[in-house]
């Protein structure tokens, strides 16, 4: 039990110690932040309930007001921005990414992967937009072509989540709640 | 750690939080009826005028805190332009900055324990499902504490990586810091245990 409250804790301020990195800008100018490797890295090490757990903690932080969504925003206010539909994916994303490991009995590396491409862009980018359109009022193919501009960036996250979980895997195994 | 509540006092900071909470629920379902441009133009400058009765550095600050929204404005406002939108999106745009600031200007006159107080009055129909309200405050608690020593420890490993390389050491950091922290959370969850546990 208290194992289980420290480590959804401990991944709780994982997500906000990456969205305090300095964003890099990809040409175009979208910003790519490491928050959302935090967000695959639950689901990944911790598994589906407990990853998601972790994800909602940190949202409830940002909704009581510090500032560590990436950026330095924080408050009830990005609820009501433009972003709240990312907000409210990421425990889906998380959970998801922690249900294709835990069910698929792949290589660590590959399930993984294969956990962060599914729960953090498959799942995360549809609800994404659905906010994006309903804030700004632009229709779906609209909002559609500024989620390219992440596509680049994200699939690099999603390696990177691979081999973190892979390496926490080997090196710390009873932390890989995932695969229990 | 830094919390977003305004160090500059206002009068605003002396009401109760959850009239507040409940004023701002109530000001963003009216914001988002509002379709037409007149009734939102009040709105944002009902909203404008509340926020600078807290005087000119909290204003300031405020103002500050709405930057990460231009670059939506401006895509909004150009696609808008170039659709033939004579007003280049103001509706929308005005809707957008008007509910954010109103909800900043909540979280800016409000202080982190009162939130949690409110938190865990919320939390306690929870408690029926398995997660009593002053666990949830242990957890909020915990990742308090947790940032800042994540942070530190991935500024460590990233002097030492400097020290002994050239390189940039990017994501190489990401593996080490994690392993640091997860053996502190062993620790943590250790000492917990030693005290009577989660409750």
């Amino acid at each position: 039990m208290e194992k289980n409250l420290t480590l959804i804790a401990l991944f709780a301020a994982l997500i906000a110690a990456l969205g305090l990195l300095p964003a890099m800008m990809l040409p175009g100018g979208v910003p790519i932040t490491a928050q959302s490797l935090g967000i695959m890295l639950c689901g990944t090490v911790l598994g589906s309930r407990r990853g998601a757990l972790a994800v909602l903690l940190f949202l409830l932080i940002v909704a009581l007001g510090l500032p560590i969504l990436s950026g330095g925003r924080g408050g009830i206010g990005v609820f009501f921005g433009p972003s709240v539909g990312f907000l409210i994916g990421f425990p889906i994303a998380a959970f998801v990414a922690g249900l294709v490991v835990e069910r698929l009995k792949a290589p660590i590396l590959v399930s993984a992967g294969l956990g962060a491409v599914l729960g953090g862009m498959v799942v995360l980018y549809p609800i994404g937009a659905v906010g994006w359109a309903l804030i700004l009022g632009k229709t779906l193919p609209e909002v559609g072509i500024f989620l390219l501009g992440f596509l680049p960036g994200d699939l690099i996250k999603c390696a990177l989540a691979a081999l973190i979980t892979r390496a926490i895997g080997q090196m710390r195994p009873g932390v890989l709640l995932s695969r229990d | 750690m830094l919390t977003l509540t305004s160090p500059h006092d206002t009068w605003a900071h002396r009401l109760p939080a959850a009239p507040k909470m409940v004023a701002l629920a109530l000001w963003t379902v009216a914001l988002f009826s509002l379709n037409t441009l007149p009734p939102l133009l009040a709105a944002t400058t009902a909203t404008g005028a509340l926020i600078l009765s807290g005087g000119l550095p909290f204003a300031r600050t405020s103002a500050l805190m709405l930057r990460p929204l231009w670059p939506f404005v401006l895509i909004v406002a150009l696609w808008q332009g170039w659709l033939g939108d004579p007003t280049w999106g103001a509706a929308p745009i005005l809707r957008l900055i008007t509910a954010v600031a109103a909800a900043n200007f909540v979280t800016m006159t409000t202080r982190l324990s009162d939130m949690i107080t409110i938190l865990t009055t919320l939390a306690r129909p929870l408690a029926s499902l398995g997660l009593p309200p002053r666990r949830l405050a242990l957890a909020l608690a915990l990742v308090l504490r947790f940032i800042p020593v994540m942070l530190h420890q991935m500024q460590t490993i990233h002097t030492a990586f400097r020290a002994r390389s050239h390189r940039r050491p990017g994501w190489r950091v990401m593996v080490p810091t994690l392993l640091a922290a997860l053996d502190d959370a062993d620790h943590v969850a250790e000492a917990l245990r030693a005290r009577g546990g989660t409750g």
